[in-house]
């Protein structure tokens, strides 16, 4: 029995003292060294979602063997938990520990409002690439000058994909959303742009993050509306349109990004086929570098990428190109904010620039759930088909950004609802 | 008594050990060190309730949400406490957890066991219902993040190390405070109360006065420990007095030994530096976490504290038989 035990954990406590023991040798190395932090959730309810981040990053630097134009990359994760407490904490472990010339990652829009202090206190850059909390490059950015963001703000793609929604002859749309801060930005800017070209938004729902079963809600929606927009997040975007078909809806759904993501749509049945949600980045993009992309990801992780991946891959990418240009080194946090402000890429979601605010210009899709065959697999699968793309949107969209930025950020009461009743 | 002395001789001497040994070390293990004692003040003022009185308080996070979001408040709305008004923050903030828990008292104590339990659990649950929901006040789910440190009489708290001092000083005075508190007669009879309050009625105390008072008492210091936690911390959100958390200072007080204090305070460094430390290092931290717990429940139902204890039986145990074994051998056959 004692000898089983100590086999099996054996090998796993001299891994460790072998890992102890490496660590000091490995800074050590005569080769430009860059290390970068990187703070997911690899354990709690969003473990899975902080996989495919660190897994979008990791395949950048495997096909590039850690080599960033001559600098070695130090790739540490570290794990946030889901709890931006715990992102803060691990945030100023990379730095003070480690020593890390920037930082990455944090999932929910509250820990890149957590994050970011931590960037201007210690004064090193931060790149979010994924947390979409829309204040850090708007109103609140000037507290931040160590910040960056590769991704998107949460209402980016909603300002298109209300334009869209007229563009239907949509005249009402009743909105269910995610009771926190990403939901009320992804679903005020749908509000503002909707409303902004002549649509109404006669209600909107605000459900706890989390919520499985929403026979308390789904009662209280206006079917006469001509669609209903929700904004679902992790497992309430599976449950949600299963009990909407199940209650005898009929319409398809329109939603925000993160309700059809590629993150849960393997997971959803033929009840979503028809549903419509706008994003930066799909993996049904019919261009040969995403096909790549798709190929490649799905042959090393077994699953198709989502834009969680995407966009740390690209974030590598990124990073890899401005230290090339320098020659194999990092150039300082504001210095590299400067350069990356100035600079175009070609990426797998397709151009994408910045506007002078620190946040990506980019495409956004307008995405249809269909199922077919994609990219050459055998098999029909739900895919979020491209029906439209909108050009280089900022993240003031349609909208005049001085005007823009003098009206509060969205909340749960802003815009106010003038069509509720 | 000496064995009281000795006790408190190496309270003494770790307290001492800490406060030279920690700031040699790197600053991210000052900065978990600095945390670890700041939550350690919520851990032992649990303890009051579950180790001395016999009350599972599952609310105890409420009290340290309560300091937390009122340093936070007033330190970002209205730049109160970056100064010499940090001390009426530390004030305001026992005040603050004293006072919630003297309404949460009232109806809370008169339930017993699991009772008790679930009313605290719920109250704690409105605690952090009014955080999540009450967005003007405590920015919803994002939470209020603290930009600066207090700076005041030529102590800057920004400094990791000074900071670590200061709540090292806080940690110590509130040691102290609860051992005198629970070693006086007041102390005695919430011991009395937790083996066979019915006895302690008959005797003629009242028990629901002292159970209110222990209670308040312990709002007081969670009150304290939030204060500290927050600038620890540097950002105040709903996860601090999520249930979880309350869960977490319970498994501490449980996991050091429950009714000692200062086993407080080693479960929270052991739980902090599993969870914060060894999850930098590798990731099946977890399941170390978890077999920590389950041992502890399994073999030590006294917690770590325990182990002098059952060491000190085993070792009677084993000379007693061992007299034994020499006692029949004597026997002439």
């Amino acid at each position: 029995m004692t000898s089983t035990l100590a086999r099996r954990l054996g090998p796993a406590l001299l891994g460790g003292c072998v890992a102890f023991a490496l660590a000091p040798v490995s800074t050590g190395a005569a080769q430009e060294e860059l290390r970068i932090g990187f703070v997911a959730p690899t354990t709690g309810i969003f473990a899975q979602i902080g996989k495919d981040m660190v897994d979008g990053f990791q395949m950048y630097l495997d096909e590039v063997k850690g080599d960033f134009g001559g600098a070695k990359v130090k790739f540490i994760v570290e794990d946030e938990q889901g709890k931006p407490d715990t992102a803060v904490t691990k945030a100023r472990k990379l730095i003070l520990q480690d020593k890390v010339h920037m930082f990455i990652g944090g999932l929910l829009a509250s820990t890149g409002y957590a994050l970011a202090p931590v960037s201007t206190e210690h004064k090193t850059l931060y790149i979010s690439s994924i947390s979409a909390a829309d204040d850090l490059t708007q109103r609140d950015l000037s507290k931040f000058p160590y910040f960056m963001r590769t991704s998107w703000t949460s209402s980016q793609p909603s300002h298109p994909f209300g334009q869209w929604a007229c563009e239907q002859g949509f005249k009402k749309v009743a909105a269910i959303g995610a009771d926190y801060a990403f939901g009320y930005e992804v679903v005020g800017g749908f509000q503002r742009a909707f409303e902004a070209c002549g649509g109404q938004v006669i209600q909107k729902v605000w459900v706890p993050l989390g919520t499985k079963d929403f026979g308390p809600y789904i009662p209280t929606l206006k079917r006469d509306a001509d669609r209903i927009f929700s904004l679902m997040v992790g497992p309430a975007a599976l449950q949600f349109p299963k009990q909407m078909r199940a209650s005898g809806y009929r319409k398809p759904l329109i939603g925000g990004g993160t309700s059809y993501d590629e993150f849960v749509l393997p997971a959803m049945g033929d009840e979503v086929i028809g549903h419509i949600s706008p994003l930066q980045y799909s993996a049904a993009l019919d261009t040969p570098k995403n096909a790549a992309f798709v190929k490649a990801y799905r042959a090393k992780y077994g699953k198709v990428p989502s834009y969680y991946s995407e966009s740390n891959y690209t974030t590598a990418q990124m990073i890899h190109e401005l230290v090339k240009k320098n020659g194999g080194k990092f150039p300082g946090a504001q210095e590299f904010i400067k350069q990356l402000s100035a600079m175009k890429f070609d990426t797998i979601r397709g151009p994408v620039a910045f506007d002078d605010m620190r946040n990506p210009v980019q495409n956004i899709y307008i995405k249809k759930v269909e199922k077919k065959k994609m990219h050459g697999y055998a098999k029909d699968e739900l895919w979020n088909t491209v029906i439209k793309t909108y050009p280089n949107v900022s993240q003031f969209g349609q909208f005049e950004k001085a005007a823009f930025l003098k009206t509060p950020v969205y909340s749960r009461d802003y815009p106010p609802c003038k069509h509720c009743n | 008594m000496t064995s009281q002395r000795f006790k408190i001789l190496a309270v003494v001497i770790a307290l001492g050990a800490l406060a030279v040994i920690v700031p040699s070390t790197n600053s991210f293990l000052i900065l978990l060190a600095t945390r670890a004692l700041a939550f350690a003040i919520l851990v032992m003022s649990l303890d009051i309730l579950l180790g001395y009185t016999g009350l599972a308080s599952m609310g105890q996070a409420a009290y340290l949400g309560v300091g937390a979001y009122l340093t936070a408040i007033l330190a970002a709305k209205y730049q109160f406490g970056l100064g010499m008004d940090f001390w009426i923050v530390v004030v305001l903030g026992i005040l603050a957890g004293a006072a919630l828990a003297a309404v949460f008292g009232l109806l809370a104590i008169r339930a017993t066991g699991v009772y008790f339990l679930m009313i605290t659990l719920a109250l704690g649950q409105c605690v952090w219902g009014l955080a999540y929901r009450w967005n003007s006040l405590t920015g919803g789910d994002n939470g209020i993040n603290l930009r600066a440190k207090p700076k005041f009489a030529g102590l800057d708290l920004s400094h990791d190390v000074t900071f670590f001092y200061l709540v090292l000083a806080f940690f110590a005075v509130s040691l102290l405070a609860m051992y005198v508190l629970v070693r006086s007669p007041f102390g005695r009879s919430l011991v009395g109360i937790r083996e066979r309050e019915l006895r302690m009625q008959i005797l003629g105390y009242n028990t629901w006065l002292h159970k209110y008072i222990a209670f308040i008492i312990a709002g007081a210091f969670g009150g304290l420990s939030g204060v500290l936690w927050a600038h620890t911390a540097g950002i105040v959100s709903p996860e601090n007095v999520v249930l979880t958390t309350s869960v977490d200072a319970l498994l501490m007080a449980v996991l050091g030994g429950a009714g000692t204090l200062v086993g407080g305070v080693i479960g929270s460094f052991i739980v902090f530096g599993l969870r914060e430390y060894l999850s930098t290092l590798v990731p099946w931290w977890q399941y170390v976490l978890g077999a920590v717990y389950v041992l502890t429940i399994l073999y030590l139902p006294t917690g770590l504290m325990g182990i002098p204890e059952r060491y000190r039986q085993w070792r009677a145990g084993r000379s007693t038989k061992e007299e034994k074994v020499k006692a029949l051998a004597s026997v002439p056959s």
